[in-house]
C-alpha cells in the first residue's frame, strides 16, 4: 500500500496557491504604502488633479455608458432583428480586446485623422484627442459592455408578464417601461452600472493611447500611477494605487449580494 | 358594452377558427378541454397575440383587423383582464397596484389611490393596502387583481381561469365575490375556465371551445342538459350517443338500435343520464326496450354513489348504489346488461 495523501488536500494546496497569485500583490502594496504620508501625497497637485479629472472621467462613462447602452441592451433582448448575434458579438468585443488595440481603434475612428474625427472636426471644431471628452470616450469604449451585458441579461429574464399587465391596465409603453420594467432590472442596472464604473477608473491602455497623458485633461489616476512610477515618484504612485484599490473593494462589498453572496 | 370578435390565428398546432360575440347582458364562460385555444382566444381579443384574420370589435369600433392593417395594441384597447397567476406588480403595494391603471391614464395621485381604496374596499380587502404584493396570499392576491382591473372600468373584462391557481380553502370565497362582481360589472364579461362548475356558478352562458372551434353556444341551462360534444357530456356527467334517427329508433354508426320516446328523424343526439341506466347480470324481461349486453369496466365509488363503464354495442356509464356493486359483484367485471326506459332519453338533432 502506498501512502496517500487524505483526500482533497492536492485542491485544497492549488486552491491556495491561486490565491497567493491574487493576495500577495495588494500585500505587497498595502505593505509598502507610506501611510504616515498618505494625506500629503495625495493632495499633492498632480495627484489630486488625476483623481478629480478620475472622478470626472469615470462618471462621465458611466453617463454615456447608461445613455447609450440601456438602450440598446433593450433593443438587443427584445427586439428581433437580423444580425443580432453580430451587433451583441460586436458590443462584447471590446472586453476581451487589449486596451491599447482598443485605443489605437479609436484614433483611427475618432483621432483627428480618423474617418469619423476628421469630419467631426471639420464641421464642429470638436476634437477627442488631447482632450476630456476623448478620455471619457476610452473609458466609454472599454466599459459600456459590462452595462450592456448586465441589462440585456436582465432585460432578458425578467417576468414579460408584469408588463402585460401594465399594457392591459391602459399603461403605454413608455410608461411602462417607467414603471414596470425598470423597477424589475433597477438592481442589475445598478449592479451593471458599478462594475462600468469601476471598470472605467481604472481604465489605462485605451486612454493614453487614444486621449493622451495630459496633466488636468486626460491623466487619469492610472496613468498618473504609471508616470510616477516610471520616474521613481513611488509615494505617489502607491498612495494612489491604494485609493484604487480601495474604491474596488468598495465596488465589490457593495455588489456582494450578486457577485460574492450567492453560491 | 359590446365585443364582437372574428379571429383566426395559428398557433403552434392550434387553429384558432372562431365568432364571438358577447353583449353587456350575459356573463359568457368560455369553457372547453386543456389546449382547446381558451386562453389563445383571451390573449388575442386582449391585444396580447396578433391575429391572422377576422376582426374584433369593441363598443362597435374596430379594434383589429389584419386586412385593414389596423391593430391597436392592448393599452388601446378599453379591456381589463384577470390573469390566472394575478400578475401584480411585485414593487409595488397593493393600493398602487389598483391605483396603477388609473395612474396610467393620467387620474391624478391622489385621486387614483383614493379610488383605488374603494376598490380594495369592494373586494373586502381595505387592510392590505400597504402590503407589498409579495405579501398577500394567493386568494388576497387575486381578489387585488380583480379590483386592478376593475378599477379602470373596462368596456370588456377578460377572466382567465381567475381561480385555478388559488387554493382549495380560498377558492370557495373567491368565487363568490366573482359572481357578485361580475353581476355589478357594466361591461362584456368574458371567463375562461376548463372548470364546469366554475363556469356553471359565474356564468350565464356557455361557449364551447374544443380544437380551437366552437362546439356549441348557447344559455348555460341548455349546453348543460343538451351537450353537443362528448366533452361536454362528459363534464355535465351525461352519456350522449349519435346516430340516425327513424320514428322512434336511432339507430348508431356500429349498428345497435336506441328506442326513444319522442319521434324524430335524422342525425340525432340521444342524451342518457347515468342513473337512469340500470344495471343486471341476467337478460331482464318485462318492459324496457333498451336492453343492451355489456363488458363491466372501469368501477368508481364515491360516496353513495358509483360509476362503472359498460362496454357493449351501446357504450354507457351507469351509476349504481354502492348496495348494487356488492350484489352484482361489479367489481368482477364480467357480462352485464344494461337497460334504459325510452323515456330516459333525451334527443334532440345533431
Amino acid at each position: 500500500m502506498r501512502n496517500r495523501l487524505p483526500a482533497g488536500l492536492a485542491p485544497a494546496v492549488l486552491a491556495v496557491g491561486a490565491l497567493a497569485i491574487v493576495v500577495l500583490p495588494l500585500v505587497g502594496l498595502v505593505q509598502r504604502a507610506p501611510w504616515s504620508t498618505l494625506g500629503r501625497d495625495l493632495r499633492a497637485h498632480d495627484a489630486f488633479t488625476a483623481l478629480r479629472l478620475s472622478v470626472v472621467t469615470s462618471l462621465g462613462a458611466l453617463g454615456v455608458s447608461v445613455l447609450f447602452g440601456v438602450p440598446l441592451a433593450w433593443v438587443l433582448a427584445r427586439r428581433v432583428f437580423p444580425g443580432r448575434a453580430l451587433v451583441r458579438a460586436l458590443v462584447t468585443l471590446p472586453m476581451v480586446l487589449p486596451p491599447v488595440v482598443g485605443g489605437i481603434a479609436l484614433l483611427y475612428a475618432f483621432g483627428r485623422q480618423g474617418f469619423a474625427g476628421r469630419i467631426l472636426y471639420d464641421v464642429t471644431g470638436w476634437r477627442f484627442v488631447f482632450n476630456t471628452s476623448g478620455a471619457i470616450l476610452a473609458e466609454t469604449f472599454v466599459a459600456m459592455p459590462f452595462l450592456i451585458v448586465t441589462a440585456e441579461s436582465a432585460f432578458r429574464s425578467m417576468d414579460r408578464r408584469a408588463e402585460e399587465a401594465a399594457a392591459t391596465l391602459g399603461a403605454r409603453p413608455a410608461y411602462r417601461f417607467r414603471r414596470v420594467t425598470l423597477p424589475a432590472v433597477a438592481p442589475a442596472l445598478a449592479a451593471g452600472g458599478a462594475l462600468t464604473w469601476a471598470r472605467a477608473l481604472g481604465e489605462f491602455g485605451a486612454t493614453i493611447t487614444f486621449a493622451g497623458n495630459f496633466s488636468g485633461t486626460t491623466q487619469t489616476t492610472p496613468l498618473l500611477v504609471y508616470l510616477d512610477i516610471e520616474s521613481g515618484n513611488e509615494a505617489t504612485a502607491l498612495a494612489l494605487s491604494l485609493v484604487l484599490l480601495a474604491v474596488s473593494l468598495v465596488v465589490l462589498v457593495g455588489l456582494r449580494d450578486r457577485w460574492i453572496g450567492k453560491v | 358594452m359590446t365585443l364582437a370578435a372574428a379571429i383566426g390565428l395559428t398557433l403552434g398546432n392550434l387553429d384558432l377558427d372562431l365568432e364571438l360575440d358577447v353583449d353587456g347582458t350575459a356573463v359568457v364562460a368560455v369553457v372547453g378541454p386543456n389546449g382547446a385555444g381558451k386562453t389563445t382566444l383571451l390573449r388575442a381579443l386582449a391585444g396580447l397575440l396578433r391575429i391572422d384574420r377576422g376582426r374584433v370589435a369593441i363598443n362597435g369600433t374596430v379594434v383589429e383587423d389584419p386586412a385593414a392593417r389596423l391593430r391597436l395594441p392592448p393599452e388601446g384597447r378599453d379591456v381589463g383582464v384577470v390573469f390566472q397567476e394575478h400578475r401584480l406588480f411585485s414593487h409595488l403595494s397593493a393600493l398602487e397596484n389598483v391605483a396603477f391603471g388609473l395612474r396610467a391614464s393620467g387620474t391624478p395621485k391622489a385621486e387614483a389611490r383614493a379610488k383605488a381604496m374603494e376598490w380594495l374596499e369592494q373586494v373586502g380587502l381595505p387592510d392590505v393596502a400597504r402590503l407589498r404584493a409579495t405579501q398577500l396570499s394567493g386568494g388576497q392576491a387575486q381578489r387585488v387583481a380583480l379590483a386592478r382591473a376593475l378599477a379602470t372600468e373596462p368596456a370588456v373584462l377578460l377572466l382567465d381561469e381567475p381561480l385555478a391557481a388559488v387554493d382549495a380553502a380560498a377558492r370557495a370565497e373567491l368565487r363568490h365575490l366573482l359572481r357578485s362582481e361580475l353581476r355589478r360589472c357594466p361591461g362584456a364579461r368574458l371567463i375562461v375556465t376548463h372548470d364546469p362548475i366554475e363556469a356553471a356558478a359565474l356564468a350565464d352562458r356557455l361557449v364551447v371551445l374544443e380544437d380551437g372551434q366552437i362546439t356549441q353556444e348557447g344559455p348555460l341551462v341548455e349546453v348543460t342538459a343538451r351537450p353537443r360534444s362528448q366533452w361536454v357530456a362528459s363534464m355535465v356527467g351525461l352519456n350522449l350517443l349519435c346516430g340516425v334517427a327513424e320514428n322512434f329508433r336511432v339507430r348508431l354508426p356500429n349498428g345497435a338500435v336506441i328506442t326513444v320516446a319522442d319521434e324524430c328523424k335524422g342525425e340525432t343526439f340521444a342524451a342518457i343520464r347515468p342513473n337512469a341506466v340500470s344495471l343486471q347480470r341476467h337478460r331482464p324481461d318485462g318492459s324496457p326496450r333498451n336492453v343492451w349486453p355489456g363488458e363491466a369496466g372501469d368501477l368508481h365509488v364515491a360516496g353513495d354513489r358509483a360509476r362503472i363503464r359498460v362496454d357493449g354495442p351501446v357504450p354507457l356509464i351507469a351509476e349504481v348504489t354502492p348496495a348494487a356493486v356488492a350484489e352484482l359483484r361489479l367489481a368482477e367485471g364480467g357480462c352485464i346488461w344494461a337497460a334504459v326506459k325510452a323515456t330516459d332519453i333525451e334527443t334532440y338533432p345533431c
